[in-house]
């Protein structure tokens, strides 16, 4: 937060246009390349700067450390699933809104529920709800339950051409866009320097006029809405979902440890965090073995506690003192 | 003249333990008023009511011509009632700036009276720490203050909601002869420009030196409220003091 007392920098538009184009600079790169593997690889780090941006709205900025990831993720994940045997047709970015939507309400209720436990009590209710989640949808044979769920990836992408996996890539990449635009704008704005407050100090922050109840509301609200959208392209991504995979706890721990390594008061940490975290464990997955990845964030996770927790853009803003 | 604090009949307790029992107090627009009282006399939980950051069961608050039980403690600050804590509490990830920043984007700007924006605000946020002697350190964060620095900023905060009715909450504690003096002129010069402040203190002198007029706490209860010379004298305050 403290960067934002740095002179003012870059304004929303301009930011917002820069970010669109390294966005359609990444995209034609991409393209040009012609790599499947570089989209799908590409689509992963996506998926965790959007999910660790979202965290991060919640965990960074307002204190709340949220373990239930997977309840969210999956919320999007699955309500595609529903909307891909109902409604065959419905365009995905539509299934994104949808699957966003869901999760956001779903933030929203465990907010209202759980918001009155503070610290370490807030978490164990998150990590029970993702667990209540996984649970019900396990149970629920409509989306195939335990077996899981086979959902067939058109072959050609919508509007762009090419492989479909392209246009994964490119929802995400947008979906990247509007999640870190909001980011920077909440760390710039009243809201922002709410969510501070509160996660310095509830008790000064209420004493201060700060509305602290409706406040955290809106952080669950959104990085709840942000994770559900991150996770609805999944099942055209892996083709078969099951809640093994869908609630998987990588997700909750990569989501949690890119913000902590990259830097939790700034959007940037969670970019730098997923790109590094993320690039890392994709290229040790390929070349070592598929187990290490997880290893390679707990490690990361740890030594960036101990050593650094201000994370990478921490030691920088020090160094800039 | 109406009273601008008028709390009636407020009664706490918790659990089986009496915080606070039938307390009537009321505060004129303007007024300097000392609060004093032993240890766990009721003094905090009371500001603690009044603040909204505790429900009383029984009685009512009335603030500048409402009754203002059912609100929170932020729509209370809103309406003008603020208060600094006993152990002062900022916003440690925030500079000295940002910490007046949030009364401001939050109390004061949820006014239908003041609007604040751009430089305007960052504008007040030097101002208010001026007023403190601060504005040079603006930048930096809480953990680089001193003891009595953090209490002033604690007051520049509180300040900071522009309140009608100030409450400090033993700002003066462990602080030197000189702190002491220094933040009984702040306080002063802030009366002197309209806030009424009611002063929770333990230090005698500075009661005295402060308090147009005087309330004892003991034990939940209001033994005496007036003159602050005839209170010092009254028995019940003596023996509340210093015993039989």
């Amino acid at each position: 937060m403290s960067a934002g007392a740095a002179p003012a920098g870059m304004r929303a538009l301009p930011f917002t246009l820069v970010l669109i184009a390294i966005a359609a600079v990444i995209f034609l790169c991409g393209r040009w390349l012609g790599s499947s593997y570089a989209f799908f690889m590409g689509y992963v780090v996506l998926q965790y700067v959007v999910l660790g941006t979202a965290w991060n709205i919640l965990g960074g900025y307002t204190g709340y450390v949220n373990f239930g990831v997977t309840a969210f993720f999956a919320i999007g994940a699955y309500s595609t699933v529903v909307l891909h045997k109902l409604v065959p047709a419905t365009p995905l970015p539509v299934m994104m809104l949808i699957g966003g939507a869901l999760a956001g309400l779903v933030g929203l209720g465990t907010g209202y529920l759980t918001l009155r436990l503070r610290g370490v009590f807030f978490s164990i209710a998150t990590l029970a709800l993702a667990v209540v989640v996984q649970t019900l949808i396990t149970n629920w044979d409509f989306v195939g339950g335990a077996r899981g769920v086979y959902v067939l990836r058109p072959r050609v992408a919508p509007l762009i051409g090419g492989e479909y996996v392209q246009y994964l890539f490119l929802m995400m990449l947008i979906m990247t866009v509007i999640v870190l635009v909001t980011a920077r704008a909440i760390e710039r704005s009243a809201l922002g320097y709410g969510f501070a407050a509160i996660r310095d100090d509830e008790g000064a922050a209420e004493a201060s006029g700060v509305p602290t109840l409706r406040l955290k509301l809106i952080a669950t609200t959104l990085s709840g809405g942000f994770m559900g959208m991150a996770g609805a392209p999944l099942p055209y991504y892996v083709t078969y979902l099951d809640p093994a995979s869908g609630f998987s706890l990588n997700y909750a721990v990569n989501a949690i440890a890119m913000p902590l390594i990259g830097g939790t008061s700034s959007w940037l940490g969670p970019v730098i965090g997923a790109v590094l975290v993320g690039g890392l464990q994709e290229t040790l997955r390929v070349t070592i073995s598929s187990a290490v990845n997880v290893l390679v964030a707990g490690v990361l996770m740890v030594a960036f506690v101990i050593l650094a927790p201000q994370g990478i853009v921490g030691l920088f803003q020090r160094k800039r003192r | 003249m109406t009273a601008l604090l008028t709390v009636s009949g407020l009664g706490k307790r918790f659990g089986g333990f009496v915080a606070l029992d039938g307390i009537d107090l009321e505060v004129q627009p303007r007024e300097r008023l000392g609060l004093i009282g032993p240890n766990g006399s009721g003094k905090s939980t009371l500001v603690n009511c009044i603040c909204g950051t505790l429900r009383n069961e029984q009685g009512s608050v009335r603030f500048a011509d409402e009754t203002i039980d059912a609100l929170s403690a932020h729509e209370r600050t809103r309406r003008g009632l603020a208060r600094s804590f006993q152990l002062p509490r900022p916003f440690a990830g925030l500079t000295l700036a940002e910490n007046v920043r949030i009364p401001i984007l939050y109390a004061v700007n949820a006014r239908a009276s003041g609007h604040l924006h751009g430089a305007a605000i960052d504008e007040r946020c030097l101002e208010l720490l001026g007023l403190v002697g601060l504005a040079d350190k603006a930048r930096q964060m809480p953990r680089d203050l001193t003891q009595i620095e953090m209490r002033k900023l604690e007051l520049a905060r509180a300040m900071a909601a522009d309140p009608k009715l100030l409450i400090s909450d033993e700002a003066m504690a462990g602080l030197s002869h000189a702190e002491v003096d220094e933040i009984i002129a702040l306080l002063i010069r802030l009366n002197e420009r309209g806030v009424t402040v009611i002063m929770i203190e333990h230090i005698m002198r500075a009661v005295m030196e402060f308090s147009q007029r005087l309330a004892v706490l003991v034990a939940g209860r209001k033994i005496a409220d007036g003159n602050p010379k005839d209170v010092v004298r009254d028995p019940e305050v003596v023996r509340a003091y210093l015993g039989e």
